[in-house]
């Protein structure tokens, strides 16, 4: 069971606390209409799923209810950091491809 | 290939079990093959199994990272059904439920195969609404399928709670009497064995590290252990690390790998014939031949390679149990574990051709993988030796996702497993 | 019985305070203190159960977690029955009833013994593969017959008598396994101050140290212990967990921690204390001092009741008072063993002989052993046992100096008891289950625990450090040092130290060769268990499963309830030599928890029946109870389902309750529609992209129903918004789906818009709603408030205002699900009881009618209204409903679904349309889920057109109705479609529009 430290309450928390919302740094496209089904279908469907540094958007569902992103390693399962909403990622696969 | 039967056994017992033949080969690898299988778990050896029997295309490898059937295969529930809601995934797997059927004597090998029957229990009204919903299409799509009332339930299961006093109370249950459970290596095992005998190499401990393409279109792979293997075309059939794959060949897919994970009781005396799931209350669980009761519940919600899932899910699973077979509560759990499962936005496979010419790719079975193991071979096998796929694969193009024609089968039936 | 095999003097047993316990029927006696296991011991038990596959005689070969034979049912009443308890792991209490788990018909006389002895020879590894396969309807009857043989112990057939509960647990360091290791590290960190929690899985915490009889500092060791003890039980900050496993090491330093409170004293836990514990613990380190097992030597019959691990030999004698026999013979491969010789001839029993199969040792331990005339035989090995239902001697050869082969002799020694070891494996388990793999180390002979990203630190044998100063010492060090990683700056205890004798250097030997090839030689039983044989792992490894788990697998090593605790490592070493491979190159199999098995009732805790899930009921819940409502579970809320008077049937409450609320008035306790207070300058434009219709002109005051799509353009949920202000709206949802759209509209607003000014909360469980419904609504109504005008004039349909009702302040909401006249009336909670008492005062002259969901179902369905969930399903979007009228295309902001719904496959034609449906024969009731045909005579498979999501018989109309999904449908109006029905049935309907009654809507517009 992770150990989640949400960057909003301050405070590490147990996993039972939290949900998983999939990948983080997903941007709704500006114009939806003008989207070609290709594009919108991969907007909707299509996710980075990659063996090591994922950066991923959990809520602390019951707590304060945030949204926020972690940056976990899908391997080892170890969290790299939590960031709010709206912050860029330290770690990163450029700069930590080991893990 | 050697034959196995009780006269066999009998034959080598009297030479203490001595000149027993290797089940398959352990071969170096060709320069180049007509078909390359990336992955060697149940699902790409049925592939191989086929391509050689079906379509008569031998000069084939099988090319496993690991051990053959060390993947999902090993990691399985063993349940085997083929009562979907949608008539595309019905249909694929009511084909491989026909294809399971006869399997043990045509690979001669005993699958262990026990159509003892799974009930899908329904706790809700809406449950009991959906559960009618699938037995009717079931029915008229030639899926033997029953609904039953609480009643019926507990007939079919005397140690199960079917009083008014759980938590959500049972109130039915759809019936599959074909269905049941198979022994999970074996199925790996003879297929490998059975693709071997003609001509398939099964090339273990030899890990993809790049798919190469030229003009937009795979020529083969690249290994870790034997360098480049050419293939003329090439199947992915590699489960919760599909999408490693496709990052190799450049292009994305619709999925998650999510940690799937399961447990077994200590083994106990036969107290449980049939096979019980239940969404609602989230828990299944049938019994081994050995006598472990087998339990199991959804994925934990994150992405995860590690082939172990959070506590919470184990917990809630027993609790699901013991909610459902009170009885239980003093059994002991043994060992729990798991496995990577490729999971699609709508709960069903991707059967497809790819953005790369001559690469194919058989993922997404998400949780519901090993009951398929036969038919998904099959119609890969058609699919790989044709270049186009087959008719029961087409629905589950990739590009599904880009047209929207999607065949959402946890909506309406909330099927896991 | 008397207690053959109990010494006079010494053990930690108390022999003051006998204790009477059945096994396998028959009565005897032991002493507070033994195991199960040293009670049968002491009473001369050999024979406690049969081999799996070939039936064997089995006895007792260990002393804890690792027993792989001593495996009973326990359990005086059904209702206490507990499969497979490890006698090694349960103490004996007055009263307490074993059986063992296999033989039949009993132990001493076993059929299948006597039938495998024939026939054993037909079940090598894999013959169930290879055989049963005909013909191929037979194999769920040759498998009727192999489940018999299947299974140890058996489930209680009646529910537990017992419960159990959870602790959770923060802890700085958390030490696994109180041996010497373990104390000395809780020492160091207990005395920095930091909290810890040592558990230890044995009834008394001491370890090795309670069956050794080296001094420490010239003291009993067991004193050492003791006031150790003593000094972590005087820390607050220490807790002591003896008769706790920590069975399960999970991500991010989480661990379970398995507490037999009960166990040990009675059958049944006494009264509100709870049988067992699972502690869930978040350690910031966690120090694993866990030991290692002893390895037996694998060798000819290396199963008869007689043969055990060396070092389970001195724990009988030393801490339980029992020497298991009269004439030893030692097998060993190294020095450490020859402790049991001289452990046995302490005990005043005969040692036949040391056979130890390195060829050139001599040391301390040599001399020790010819000082006490014990014969020492070297560059020897115990090839076989002799014997059946006890050893009676001991067949010893010469091998050679690898240990491959024999190279001569084969005499046999005279002995009822043959000990061996052949080494030590830490005891890594813990350490797999987060993934980290082991690593072989050649000094150790065993693995050790890998690389891990835990925060994890390992001490003693299980890191391979075996000598007892040297565990002491790294003990004291690693506690340390968790507790400074833990924040409390820390030194090391200073350790005691007993005297050191140096040990030659041991063998790597596994399985002992036999003069045969182990194919032909006696069975060498690698694990007892599974009845897993060194020619079984042979043979799988020449038939190619050349993977160590392929290996396990086929020949089911360590599949047993010990989980290969003993054997495995003897297999893997034999199925390296067969392949010509190193260990390391054979690779290793990884352990998951649980490390010893965990009761189910343990891991569920509390969380069965009604605390299963949270149970939530409306304000007025008990008053539906008092009028005998049937209950619909909705979520977690529990909903009436319908009100049956007494004597009647279902259909005809529900042809009551529709009736009386058309003709007269009804009421609904609508209080579990999810209820979202949306505040905010941009709560209108928020509500524009999250709805598909428009928001921007609803006036304060208003309300309107809305669509929920995803941005597949699938329809979720649905409900009425109300503004309460130019910027605060009070949005409903369904009853099921209100936490899941409070998240979603989160998401939205935190991940997508976080410009937008606008704020959520649930208010669900603030307000209790109750809807009057009919047309003597109003003037129920009017009877209870006098500051809301009711004019249909000035309170119109779609307005909602703010009063008083039934002298509490209330929210009159004019909206109807019925078609009805109708208003929702929402008061604080604590008031719904009141306000619905008040109505029903007012409400018997106009036969005011409670009614529930079901005739809720109906009376919307007459409407044509739909419900999320059930006339939708994920796969249609607005204009699938017919509810074009629900979307504003040309919103400004593209809302959410709109992009969706014009895939190519969502504009195409013949997608599933939602319509009416009325049956030929207006008397039958179209079963829910029944699927649409053209033709009904097409052979399978049969084209399905869709399905019925809704289906009634509705009083008011006289006939039944139904609401379903039809492929084209909306251009299908007056056709006939078929629904054959799986009783044979084939029922004929015409499609028509989906309301059937009212259409213009002029019911509630009064």
């Amino acid at each position: 069971m992770f150990y989640i430290y949400c960057p909003y309450c301050g405070e590490h928390r147990e996993e039972e606390e939290f949900h998983p919302k999939g990948q983080a740094h997903l941007a709704r496209p500006e114009n939806p209409d003008e989207c070609t089904d290709e594009e919108w279908g991969n907007y909707l469907y299509f996710r980075d799923n990659p063996r090591g540094i994922h950066h991923e958007i959990w809520v602390h569902a019951i707590g304060c209810r945030k949204f926020f992103n972690v940056t976990r390693d899908t391997q080892t399962y170890e969290i790299k950091e939590s960031y709010r909403m709206g912050a860029t990622p330290e770690v990163t696969h450029a700069n930590d491809p080991l893990s | 290939m050697q034959k196995y039967s009780g006269f066999g056994l009998l034959k080598h017992a009297l030479t203490y079990h001595e000149n027993w033949q290797r089940v398959w080969r352990s071969p170096k690898p060709k320069k180049k093959y007509d078909v390359i299988i990336v992955g060697g778990g149940g699902h790409g050896l049925a592939t191989a199994y086929y391509l050689a029997k079906e379509h008569n295309i031998t000069n084939v490898a099988v090319i496993e990272k690991g051990y053959l059937g060390g993947g999902n295969t090993a990691r399985n529930t063993t349940i085997v059904r083929s009562n979907y809601l949608w008539d595309e995934s019905a249909w694929l797997y009511e084909h491989a439920m026909k294809l399971w059927e006869g399997l043990s004597q045509d690979l001669n090998y005993n699958l262990m195969f026990s159509q003892r029957g799974v009930l899908n229990l329904g706790h809700t009204l809406q449950d009991m609404r959906d559960i009618h919903r699938r037995v009717n299409a079931n029915r008229l799509n030639g899926i033997d399928s029953y609904a039953l009332d609480a009643q019926g339930v507990q007939e079919i299961v005397p140690i199960l709670d079917c009083s008014s006093n759980a938590r959500y109370p049972v109130l039915g249950a759809s019936w599959q009497p074909r269905a049941g459970v198979a022994r999970h290596d074996a199925v790996a095992w003879g297929f490998a064995r059975a693709a071997d005998a003609m001509g398939v190499d099964l090339i273990q401990q030899c890990e993809v590290s790049d798919i190469l393409i030229e003009d937009g279109a795979t020529v083969g792979v690249k290994t870790k252990q034997h360098g480049t293997i050419l293939g003329e075309r090439v199947g992915c059939v590699v489960a919760g690390n599909s999408g490693v794959l496709a990052e190799m060949a450049g292009f994305k897919l619709p999925i998650e790998s999510h940690p799937l994970q399961a447990l077994v009781s200590e083994p106990i005396r036969p107290i449980l014939d049939t096979v019980v799931m239940s969404n609602h209350v989230h828990g299944y669980i049938s019994q081994s031949d050995k006598g472990d009761l087998v339990i199991g519940a959804g994925i934990d919600g994150y992405n995860g390679y590690g082939q172990r899932g959070s506590y919470p899910t184990v917990e809630h699973t027993l609790q699901a149990i013991v909610e459902m077979f009170p009885m239980f509560s003093r059994v002991r759990m043994n060992r729990q574990w798991g496995g990577i499962v490729d999971t699609c936005p709508d709960a069903c496979p991707i059967i497809s051709d790819t953005p790369v010419e001559n690469l194919f790719f058989n993922c997404g079975w998400g949780t519901g993988g090993f009951k398929a193991t036969p038919g998904s071979g099959h119609v890969f096998a058609a699919t790989l030796a044709k270049g186009v796929a087959h008719d029961l694969a087409k629905p589950f193009s990739m590009f599904r996702f880009h047209n929207g024609a999607l065949v959402d089968e946890h909506g309406a039936a909330g099927v896991a497993h | 019985m008397t207690q053959t095999n109990r010494l006079n003097t010494g053990g930690r047993i108390d022999r003051s305070q006998p204790v009477t316990f059945q096994f396998n029927g028959q009565s005897y006696q032991g002493y507070r203190g033994d195991t199960l296991a040293s009670a049968l011991l002491a009473n001369g038990v050999d024979v406690v159960g049969r081999s799996f596959k070939y039936s064997r005689p089995r006895g007792i070969v260990a002393a804890g977690a690792e027993e792989p034979n001593a495996v009973f049912q326990l359990g005086a009443t059904e209702a206490t029955q507990v499969p497979n308890v490890r006698a090694t792991q349960q103490d004996i209490f007055d009263g307490l009833v074993a059986q063992p788990t296999s033989g039949w018909p009993n132990l001493n006389f076993d059929f299948m013994g006597t039938f495998s002895k024939v026939f054993g020879r037909m079940l090598p590894p894999g013959f169930y593969y290879k055989t049963f396969m005909f013909p191929q309807a037979a194999w769920e009857t040759y498998e009727k017959y192999i489940r018999k043989a299947a299974g140890l112990g058996r489930s209680p057939r009646v529910k537990d008598a017992d419960t159990y509960d959870h602790m959770n647990q923060h802890t700085d360091v958390l030490i696994v396994g109180a041996g010497p290791t373990g104390l000395a590290a809780a020492l160091s960190a207990a005395r920095a101050g930091a909290r810890v929690i040592l558990a230890d899985e044995q009834a008394e915490m001491g370890g090795s140290l309670l069956a050794t009889r080296d001094q420490l500092d010239g003291q009993a060791a067991a004193d050492w212990v003791k006031a150790t003890l003593d000094e972590l039980a005087g820390y607050d900050h220490v807790q002591l967990l003896p008769r706790s496993t920590v069975n399960g090491y999970h991500d991010h330093n989480f661990l379970t921690i398995h507490q037999r409170r009960t166990d040990h004293l009675a059958d049944k836990a006494p009264d509100n204390i709870s049988r067992q514990r699972l502690h869930r613990v978040r350690a910031k380190w966690v120090l694993l001092a866990t030991g290692a097992h002893e390895r037996p030597l694998v060798y000819g019959n290396n199963d008869v009741p007689g043969c055990m691990v060396a070092s389970a030999v001195s724990t009988y004698i030393n801490q339980y008072a029992v020497a298991p026999g009269r004439r030893l013979v030692l097998m060993t491969s190294n020095d450490y063993a020859y402790r049991t010789a001289f452990d046995w001839q302490d005990a005043g029993r005969e040692v036949v002989a040391i056979v130890d199969s390195r060829h050139d040792v001599s040391g301390r331990y040599q001399e020790e052993a010819r000082r006490r005339g014990i014969k020492l035989l070297l560059g020897q090995g115990v090839i076989e046992a002799r014997g059946n239902k006890r050893v009676d001697g001991a067949v010893v050869a010469q091998l050679d100096p690898t240990g491959d082969k024999v190279v001569g002799g084969g005499r046999v020694l005279d002995c009822d008891t043959i000990a061996t070891s052949g080494g030590w494996s830490p005891a890594l388990h813990l350490s797999c289950h987060t993934g980290s793999r082991p690593v072989w180390d050649d000094e150790v002979i065993g693995f050790v625990p890998g690389k891990t990203v835990q925060q994890q630190l390992v001490a003693g044998a299980v890191a391979g450090t075996f000598t007892l100063n040297e565990c002491l010492k790294e003990g004291a060090q690693k506690g340390a040092e968790a507790a400074a990683l833990a924040g409390f700056p820390s030194q090391a205890v200073k350790t005691p130290s007993t005297e050191h004798w140096p040990e030659a250097k041991p063998m790597a030997l596994f399985c002992v060769p036999h003069k045969k090839r182990n194919s032909r030689a006696p069975k060498q039983f690698v694990d007892f268990q599974t009845d897993v044989t060194a020619a079984a792992i042979e043979l799988a490894t020449r038939e190619g499963f050349e993977s160590i788990e392929h290996v396990k697998r086929y020949t089911a090593m360590g599949f047993g309830t010990d989980q290969g605790k003993l054997g495995n490592i003897n297999g893997m070493a034999i199925a390296a030599k067969s392949m010509n491979k190193t260990i390391p190159e054979t690779g290793t199999t990884i352990f998951r928890p649980n490390y010893t098995p965990v009761t189910f009732g343990a891991i569920a805790g509390r969380h069965c029946r009604d605390l299963f899930d949270p149970m939530r009921y409306s304000a007025m819940h008990e008053w539906h109870v008092k009028q005998g409502a049937e209950f619909e579970d909705v979520g977690q809320w529990k909903r009436p389902w319908y009100f049956p008077k007494p004597g009647e049937t279902m259909q005809q409450a529900l042809d009551r309750e529709c009736l009386a609320t058309r003709e007269s008035v009804g009421i609904l306790d609508a209080s579990t529609l999810g209820k979202i207070d949306i505040q905010g300058k941009d709560a209108r434009e928020f509500l524009g992209r999250v709805y598909t219709n428009a928001w921007a002109k609803l006036p304060v005051g208003k309300c309107r129903y809305g669509l929920m799509c995803h941005e597949d353009g699938m329809v979720f949920d649905d409900g009425v918004t109300s503004c309460m202000g130019e910027n605060h709206f009070v949005m409903t949802t369904t009853t099921g789906g209100a936490a899941g759209v409070l998240e979603w509209l989160e998401f939205y607003h935190q991940t997508e818009w976080p410009e937008m000014e606008v704020y959520m909360n649930t208010v669900t469980d603030h307000w209790a709603t109750m809807t009057i419904a009919g047309p003597n609504a109003r003037k129920l109504l009017s009877e209870l408030t006098d500051d809301i005008n009711l004019d249909r004039d000035s309170f119109k349909f779609m307005d909602w205002r703010q009063g008083t009702v039934a002298g509490v302040p209330a929210r009159v909401f004019r909206i109807s699900f019925t078609g009805e006249l109708s208003y929702e009336i929402n008061v604080q909670a604590n008031y719904g009881l009141h306000v619905w008492e008040k109505l029903f005062e007012h409400g018997a002259k106009y036969n005011l009618t409670p009614y529930g969901t079901e005739t809720m179902h109906i009376l919307r369905a007459e409407k044509g209204f739909i419900i999320a969930g059930q006339d939708t399903d994920g796969s249609v979007h607005p204009y699938d409903l017919g509810m074009s009228w629900a979307v504003k295309e040309d919103k400004p902001y593209s809302f959410i679904g709109k992009r969706g719904m014009k895939r190519e496959d969502c504009v195409r034609d013949y997608r599933k349309q939602l319509v009416g449906l009325k049956t030929k024969d207006p008397s039958i009731v179209l079963p829910e889920g029944a699927q649409a045909v053209d033709d009904p005579n097409h052979p399978i498979p049969v084209p399905m057109l869709g399905h019925i999501t809704s289906s009634y018989y509705s009083a008011n109309l006289g006939r039944s109705i139904a609401l379903g999904v039809v492929k084209g449908g909306h251009d299908r109006m007056g056709e006939t479609v078929y629904y054959p029905l799986t009783d044979g049935r084939v029922v004929e309907a015409e499609i028509c529009s989906t309301i059937f009654l009212d259409p213009k809507g002029e019911r509630q517009n009064v």
